[in-house]
């Protein structure tokens, strides 16, 4: 069997549905096989795309995303998406063609040292110079891909190795003698953890992507429920807890709800599941939450006493330590801690002002309103992603994929076809900034083609607004290059892709247009809100502040 | 924050990339390998480094975890902490004009001169960081015209340093 047909057989051994890309020279090999279409196979118009459709692709599915792309152009095109991917911690198969193996060094044409690039940036990956280890890496790439704190890998594979001949063999079982992930909690760790949680009196959960990562949203609801704790989420987090519970407290961070934020730093007990204390979370890292003890549950040893002192880790994956947790906990009276919390709740809600203008805020809530907080949400980056995360409640794990940890604007769109394509039943919206939406804007021919009806609600303030905010308030309102001069036409450019396009520019017309967006089952529909440019994003934690030194909001 | 000389030992899989992989942890944080020495042990799938590193304790501390998470690496030790053993070959040339204070130094020291020319020799010294050190100092005066050394190598061990 030639080297591409074992690719081939291996993708479909790991159980591969789809595969994202495009091709060129050196993986003409590949793609020859790819021709008998046992494979699903997605061209995309970009490799940064096809990483994002593949990114989103796992996020929604919890499978592991593939994505292929040739060498050198190919390859580094495909470098900010694996990143991405590299950030937070989602599982991908980045397959690049290579130069002939002897040919490597040579600055040979579209070469480049894709394994050296991407090194940083993946959990692992291989260059692959014999046919005889081409089984065998693939097999390793999906479990290294997939398990422990998941991750990208890359397998670089230069053009004769995928025509070398060698006889098929997949190997069932995998040696790695340096990878044995921690899976279960040590005993003595979780015995010292419930000790701690039963003397607290105001504990609060946080909780990472962690918890999505490991499918373990029920045993935390179980864990929260049981005790009473307050559940507070990370942006990655969002859906790991039902955000109608009653026990939780929404998002924290920078632009987290007050009363978030506020228990947090008033909390003796925080109890971190899958989550590692970014510096968008904790604001100014010296004040954060001095009186409390910290546990922090993660799968990944490193993450540990990383940002923040850590009073118990319990290393392991958090499904497995939820479950002993929930074995050992008791109810816990917190009704102090709970009447502080509502009285903040009640004082500072997470609000805007809902006039006649056409603001973001009311069309976060309408898309969630009309699509019953079921549909998939994947937000570029900025302030969409900000009010799509304030304004939308998530209540399942896998219905909100945003990129998070890289901040990679340009992500949303692509990662809603991939997410489509992964669930085809499901609405998918992507909550876009004009900005952002244009960094990727190619993939509406990827989507018109192959009948993706994803729809794209572009909150268009015609300006890069995050950066403008920041701009507003910390550098005296001059306005550096980010007013964005009006921008195209989407309508019209998403007529001419062959895309639905909807302009809105009034409040009453934002319900309709979300509604028919929904009744589109074939399509890409692109709606065009326009929406008041200078509206901000409320509460803010401004940066290098304590975290409940917030700015803006209405109380 | 106060800076530390660590000596770090890393045992790895033998196989390329893996030395790009550990060098890359230190260097995305600006930090500058002091000595690097890495062979093959007795089993030839498996390769031992010891890295010689200055920096910030807590950033250090982050640096070993994350080696221990990399897939190639099979064992870390910090010895910095530890009871071990370091040792670092050095060959130095010295200009020759005045041998018979030379010869003394290198018999003082238990070394070797294993090269005499017209204008320089070269001597060969192995010990630790304190013994090169002093050794240097003194052969510093008669001019010293190069020095190549091996970077240390170090192991737990038993009994005293």
């Amino acid at each position: 069997m030639s080297g591409a047909e074992i690719v081939v057989e291996a993708l479909k051994r790991e159980k591969v549905e789809v595969i994202f890309g495009i091709l060129g020279g050196v993986v003409l090999p590949l793609f020859d096989v790819l021709y008998k279409k046992e494979l699903r196979f997605i061209l995309t118009r970009h490799e940064q795309a096809a990483a994002h459709m593949a990114d989103g692709y796992a996020r929604a599915t919890g499978k592991v995303g593939v994505c292929v792309a040739t060498s050198g152009p190919g390859a580094t095109n495909l470098v900010t998406g694996i990143a991405t991917a590299y950030m937070d911690s989602i599982p991908l198969v980045a397959i690049t063609g290579q130069v002939a193996t002897p040919l490597i060094g040579n600055d040979a044409f579209q070469e480049a040292d894709t394994t050296g690039i991407t090194r940083p940036i993946t959990k692992y990956n291989y260059l692959v110079k014999d046919v005889e280890d081409l089984a065998r890496t693939i097999r390793e790439a999906f479990y290294l891909a997939s398990s422990g704190r998941p991750g990208p890998v890359l397998i670089d594979l230069p053009v004769d190795v995928q025509k070398g001949e060698t006889k098929y063999h997949y190997p069932e079982e995998i040696k790695i003698r340096t990878y044995k992930p921690t899976l279960i909690g040590h005993p003595l760790q979780i015995e010292k953890a419930t000790a701690l949680i039963k003397k607290s009196k105001q504990p609060v959960i946080y909780a990472g992507g962690g918890v999505i990562l490991s499918n373990a949203s029920s045993q935390l609801r179980k864990l929260a429920e049981i005790t009473n704790i307050p559940v507070t989420m990370t942006l990655l987090g969002l859906g790991g807890f039902p955000g109608e519970h009653p026990l939780s407290l929404g998002m924290l961070g920078m632009h987290g709800t007050r009363y978030a934020n506020y228990a947090v730093m008033e909390s003796d007990l925080i109890i971190a599941i899958g989550a590692r204390f970014d510096d968008r979370v904790t604001g100014k890292i010296e004040t954060f939450a001095p009186n409390a003890k910290v546990i922090h549950i993660d799968i990944d040893p490193s993450a540990i006493s990383k940002n923040v002192r850590v009073d118990i880790p319990i290393v392991g994956d958090a499904k497995n330590i939820l479950e002993e947790l929930i074995k050992k906990v008791k109810p816990l009276s917190l009704e102090d801690w709970h009447q502080k919390i509502k009285e903040w709740k009640s004082k500072y809600p997470l609000t805007y002002q809902d006039d006649h203008k056409l603001r973001p805020q009311y069309v976060v809530e309408q898309i969630c309103r009309l699509t019953k907080g079921e549909a998939i949400i994947t937000t570029e980056v900025g302030q969409n992603q900000m009010w799509a995360a304030q304004f939308y409640r998530y209540n399942r794990a896998r219905t909100f994929l945003s990129s998070g940890g890289l901040g990679t604007m340009g992500y949303g769109f692509p990662a809603a076809i991939g997410a489509q394509v992964g669930c085809p039943d499901k609405v998918v919206f992507d909550i876009a900034g004009d900005g952002s939406f244009q960094m990727n804007i190619q993939e509406l021919t990827t989507a018109v083609i192959n009948h993706i009806p994803v729809k794209i609600a572009i909150l268009n303030n015609r300006c890069l607004g995050m950066v403008r905010q920041w701009q507003e308030l910390f550098y005296g309102k001059r306005y550096s290059y980010t007013d964005l001069g009006g921008g195209p036409d989407f309508v019209k450019v998403a007529n001419a892709f062959g895309a639905k396009g909807i302009g809105v520019s009034k409040k009453s017309e934002v319900k309709p247009a979300i509604e028919k967006a929904m009744d589109e089952k074939k399509l890409p529909v692109v709606i065009d809100f326009r929406i008041e440019p200078e509206e901000n994003v409320f509460p803010m934690v401004p940066a290098g502040a304590s975290l409940n030194q917030m700015i803006g909001g209405l109380a | 924050m106060e800076e530390k000389q660590h000596i770090i030992s890393v045992t790895v899989e033998n196989r390329f990339g893996v030395l790009a992989r550990i060098a890359g942890l230190f260097s995305a944080r600006g930090f500058n390998i002091d000595s690097l020495s890495v062979a093959e042990t007795e089993d030839p799938t498996v390769s031992q480094m010891t890295i010689g590193v200055r920096g910030n304790e807590r950033i250090l501390e982050q640096i070993i975890k994350q080696l221990n998470k990399l897939i190639d690496v099979i064992k870390v030790q910090d010895l910095t902490s530890s009871d071990h053993l370091e040792r670092e070959l050095i060959l130095v040339k010295v200009n020759a004009t005045n041998r018979a204070n030379i010869t003394k130094i290198v018999e003082t020291f238990g070394s070797q001169v294993i090269d005499v020319g017209q204008k320089s020799v070269v001597i060969e010294l192995v010990g630790d960081s304190h013994r090169i050190q002093m050794m240097l100092k003194l052969l510093r005066p008669f001019g010293i015209k190069e020095i190549i050394r091996t970077g240390k190598v170090g192991i737990r061990g038993e009994g005293e340093k």
